[in-house]
């Protein structure tokens, strides 16, 4: 068994609690076990880009030297914002001398200094660099053969350019895995369109909008279900599309899964019945179609 | 020392207007100058370079009698030659004229300055006179110049240059790695502005090239090695082995007829077929085909030989060997071409996975009357005939951050034409275009430009964002930022005008030819602008794409300028050699090798009997690097010694 020191971030163990736990179950099945850090705190939520608003970065910053009090070179996150802030910062403070010499004055009271080596390292990475999707293949077998998913990456998984876990113009991490857990990939063309990310909480219609569309993309290309992996885009294009359905007749709902709940089912392992109440719309029939081929 | 014994040297001083007189002290130069060693005479003039100025030069050469002289003016860059020719013509050998920079390196940049750079100037020139005073008379030698030329490359650029050299006399080899000569403009329907046909035009030029009797054309080869000089270079050829012994091939064409294998044909950027015997296309030169040993049955499993059984001239030669041969050349002109940047490049448009988003290339083939579909535009994925097209331009141009940052040049009107030619093929279809800019700086291309917006061709200023597949339509989605509006089209097909790149195989050339490219593979010129045909190479010229982009007159008129200056090297005998070169002191040299390794001319060889260095002078390019690598000092530089640079030196101190 494999420890990997864990970043949840907020929302994994508030909205998101079955991403948290579909991801340990899957990963154990896998023989990785996650071990949480000690002390963490807020990640930064979105990374500032204002030019003077260095202290914004030390949230993240914090979390990588607490990585490193603990012995850890590596930090895994779940949520797509972490693994972007995070590893942003980082860069940040490696290659801008004149930022990392005034987040380390701010941090002159912590037990140790930064060195700026802690590596942040996303589930995707994970599953396709450390397990490899040729064993993942092997050890799922037929797995969800039948099943077609929508993979969504979002905005936090691919931007900026160099950051992120994959090509951000043409990623194919996320079809990949699909497809070694032995379902089909739909060659989704919204896969990288913003969901309208924060504006869900002034503007839910906005948010709504864009959820009809990436939704609709979806079910025109055959999917059974979208897959996501960032716990914003998972609460935009599951939970809005109540609005999205209020304000067009004609919407139907679809189902959004974690790429972890898929995971579970496609390795065997029980989709708990607790992890059922964090969706809007159901899942019941999708999943028992999965469980089926699984 | 060497020359004569006692030095009378001559110091000119030039105002070059106000340039220098402007700001150092010209009464001051000359007193100083007068009064330094060796110095019979020192004096100023406005203007050296003009015909008094050189004619005082002459004058004071003959009153003084002067064996040297230093003339203080501009860069040597400049008027060197000049100085040096005005000097011959009064008998002082050339190589003990010096020039004394000191406008550049002085007057300019010390504007605010006078009086210190009055002193620096006098430092400047009381340097060179110390150096001149040692110069020896140096004598030009010559070299027999082999008049052959080897053009690589048999696109249109390589054809022009080839035709142009053999007609004015001379042989030329061709040599073409593709085994039909001809190149993309062959793959063109028509041609912009004035929409000739790209075949009608080309064709007869490459049945010229077969049939001339100074030209050798050697397709399906490639060149692997070259050694020597401008005027004396030897090159080895790879004849590639295409499986049929082409002098027995009458080019009946009955084994492609009868081949049984049907594989995407590269001529046809993919979308027809060809067969694993093959032509590239049926007018190709020279007209005998190739075997594709990657699909051939016979090479693949051993099986078939129908080919063989069906050639009645018994040409088929399974076991052909590639053949190396060698031959001389007296210059080389570079006409390597381009290609598109992959589609599969750009993951916003589909990353080449789309079959109806297309190259412009392959749209050409759609157009043409010779392509797949005969001409007819029929869609990749269905043929059906596409009722909406939109042309991408600067798919992967002036991208600086993600792709190429420069301008392909031609996209602007190629796809002009295209979106022209769609619409004259496809009656109520409609071409849309997304430009950033429209480049149409040419004789008569704005007009056409005119012409194809008249026709209803629509133009958008603006760039696409995302292209994808939806049901059967391509979804484009762009922003026209001339209205400031975001925009979606549902088209039937894409084509996406892709960057001009220089041939993917130029590193392995370059390292052939040791001539350079710049940081996108285009190969370099001597001088953008004083000499854009040459190279850092003297005998080696380019033309054509793989110096830069360009359309086909450019490529045609930069052809013949290249041909030009083979034909100029050609009218000589023999060709004068720069004597400012290096020799090596044989009782002073161990033999190490050192100097061999530093020289990039490969200038320097091991004399394996006497172990010394060997100069080979016309090589040798008087860069001085072996000098710095002798621990000996056994190198010594013509006019440029160590005991010169180190008296130069010394005036400093």
């Amino acid at each position: 068994m494999t420890k990997l020191l864990y970043y949840p971030g907020c929302t994994l163990k508030a909205d998101a609690q079955h991403f948290e736990e579909s991801a340990m179950c899957a990963l154990k099945e896998l023989g990785f076990e996650l071990q949480e850090l000690e002390r963490w705190n807020c990640c930064g939520t979105v990374f500032s880009l204002a030019t003077d608003n260095t202290m914004f970065h030390l949230a993240p910053l914090r979390n990588l030297l607490r990585t490193r009090e603990e012995g850890g070179d590596k930090l895994f996150t779940l949520c797509s914002m972490c693994y972007n802030t995070l590893k942003r910062a980082n860069k940040l403070f490696n290659e801008d001398p004149e930022k990392n010499d005034k987040v380390r004055k701010a941090m002159y009271e912590e037990a140790i200094a930064y060195d700026g080596k802690t590596q942040t390292l996303h589930l995707l990475s994970l599953l396709r660099d450390e397990v490899g999707f040729d064993t993942l293949k092997n050890k799922i077998g037929k797995g969800l053969n039948g099943i077609k998913l929508a993979p969504y990456y979002g905005c936090m998984l691919l931007r900026p350019d160099g950051l992120g876990v994959d090509n951000m113009e043409h990623p194919r991490v996320f079809e990949d895995l699909i497809r070694a857990m032995g379902a089909e990939a739909a060659d989704f063309p919204f896969r990288a369109e913003c969901c309208g990310s924060y504006q869900t909480a002034q503007q839910p219609e906005i948010v709504a909008e864009r959820t009809r569309l990436i939704i609709g993309s979806a079910r025109k290309c055959g999917a059974d279900a979208v897959a996501v992996s960032c716990p914003l885009c998972a609460f935009n294009l599951d939970q809005r599309q109540a609005i999205a359905a209020r304000l067009h007749s004609d919407f139907e709902l679809m189902p959004v899964l974690y790429i972890t709940e898929c995971l579970c089912l496609a390795l065997g392992i029980e989709f708990k019945e607790p992890w059922k109440a964090f969706h809007y719309a159901p899942v019941d029939a999708v999943i028992r179609k999965m469980e089926k081929k699984a | 020392m060497k020359g004569s014994p006692i030095k009378k040297i001559g110091v000119l001083i030039c105002h070059c207007g106000k340039n220098i007189a402007g700001t150092l002290d010209i009464p001051e130069l000359i007193r100083g100058a007068a009064a330094l060693p060796d110095v019979a005479f020192a004096g100023d003039y406005k203007y050296m370079c003009s015909q008094p100025g050189q004619e005082l030069l002459k004058e004071k050469i003959k009153e003084f009698g002067l064996n040297s002289v230093v003339v203080a003016a501009c860069t040597p860059n400049l008027h060197e030659p000049t100085f040096r020719k005005a000097a011959a013509e009064a008998g002082l050998n050339p190589y003990c004229v010096e020039m004394a920079n000191i406008r550049e390196q002085c007057a300019w940049v010390h504007q605010n300055n006078g009086h210190s750079a009055t002193e620096k100037a006098l430092q400047i020139i009381a340097m060179m006179v110390k150096k001149v005073a040692q110069n020896s008379p140096l004598f030009e030698a010559s070299i027999p110049i082999v008049k052959r030329a080897l053009i690589i490359g048999g696109g249109i650029a390589g054809m022009q240059a080839a035709l142009d050299i053999a007609d004015a006399g001379y042989e030329a080899i061709l040599v073409e790695r593709e085994p039909s000569i001809g190149g993309h403009m062959a793959q063109l329907s028509e041609t912009f502005p004035t929409l000739d046909c790209a075949q009608c035009i080309l064709t007869p030029k490459m049945v010229s090239i077969g049939s001339h009797p100074r030209i050798r054309l050697l397709a399906y080869s490639e060149v692997r090695g070259l050694e020597g000089y401008v005027g004396n270079f030897k090159v080895k050829i790879e004849r590639k082995s295409s499986g049929v012994d082409w002098d027995k091939c009458t080019g009946c064409g009955i084994c492609m007829e009868k081949c049984p294998t049907k594989v995407p044909g590269e001529f046809d950027r993919g979308l027809g077929k060809r067969k694993a015997i093959y032509t590239p296309f049926p007018q190709a030169v020279p007209n005998k085909p190739v075997i594709d040993k990657a699909n051939c049955l016979y090479y693949k499993k051993g099986v078939c030989r129908i080919c063989e059984k069906n050639c009645e001239a018994r040409a088929i030669n399974f076991q052909q060997e590639p053949q190396i041969i060698e031959e001389d050349v007296g210059a080389i002109v570079v006409a390597t071409g381009y290609d598109l940047y992959s589609t599969e490049n750009l993951g916003e448009y589909g990353a080449g996975e789309i079959p109806d988003v297309i190259d412009s290339l392959a749209f050409e083939r759609l157009l043409s009357a010779s392509g797949p579909t005969s001409g007819e535009v029929r869609r990749p994925s269905d043929g059906k005939i596409p009722k909406s097209v939109v042309f991408i331009h600067c798919a992967g141009s002036r991208d600086p951050e993600k792709h190429k940052p420069y301008c392909s040049r031609i996209c602007c009107m190629y796809s002009t034409k295209q979106a022209l030619l769609y619409k004259h093929a496809v009656h109520g279809g409609q071409p849309y275009l997304f430009y950033i800019d429209i480049r149409s700086g040419g004789k008569n291309y704005e007009e056409f430009v005119e012409r194809a917006q008249s026709e209803g061709v629509i133009y958008t200023r603006g760039k696409v964002g995302r292209v994808y597949q939806e049901g059967d339509k391509v979804i484009v989605q762009g922003v026209d930022t001339l209205l400031g509006k975001p925009m979606k089209i549902e088209a039937d097909m894409v084509v996406l005008a892709m960057a001009m790149q220089p041939q993917l195989t130029t590193p392995e050339l370059r390292r052939i030819l040791k001539i350079t490219t710049d940081i996108h593979g285009f190969w370099t010129e001597a001088h953008p602008k004083m000499n854009p045909l040459g190279t850092t190479t003297r005998g080696i010229y380019l033309a054509g794409c793989g110096q830069a982009p360009r359309d086909i007159p450019d490529t045609v008129s930069q052809a013949s300028g290249a041909a030009g200056k083979v034909i100029g090297l050609f009218s000589q005998n023999e060709l004068p050699l720069d004597p400012m070169t290096v020799y090596v002191e044989e009782d002073l040299c161990a033999g190490c090798g050192l100097c061999v390794a530093a020289c990039s001319y490969e200038a320097r060889s091991l004399d394996p009997q006497k172990r010394i260095v060997l100069v080979n002078a016309a090589l040798c390019q008087g860069c001085g690097a072996c000098m710095i690598a002798c621990p000996n000092g056994a190198t010594i530089h013509k006019n440029f010694s160590r005991k010169q640079i180190l008296n130069m030196v010394d005036v400093l101190t």
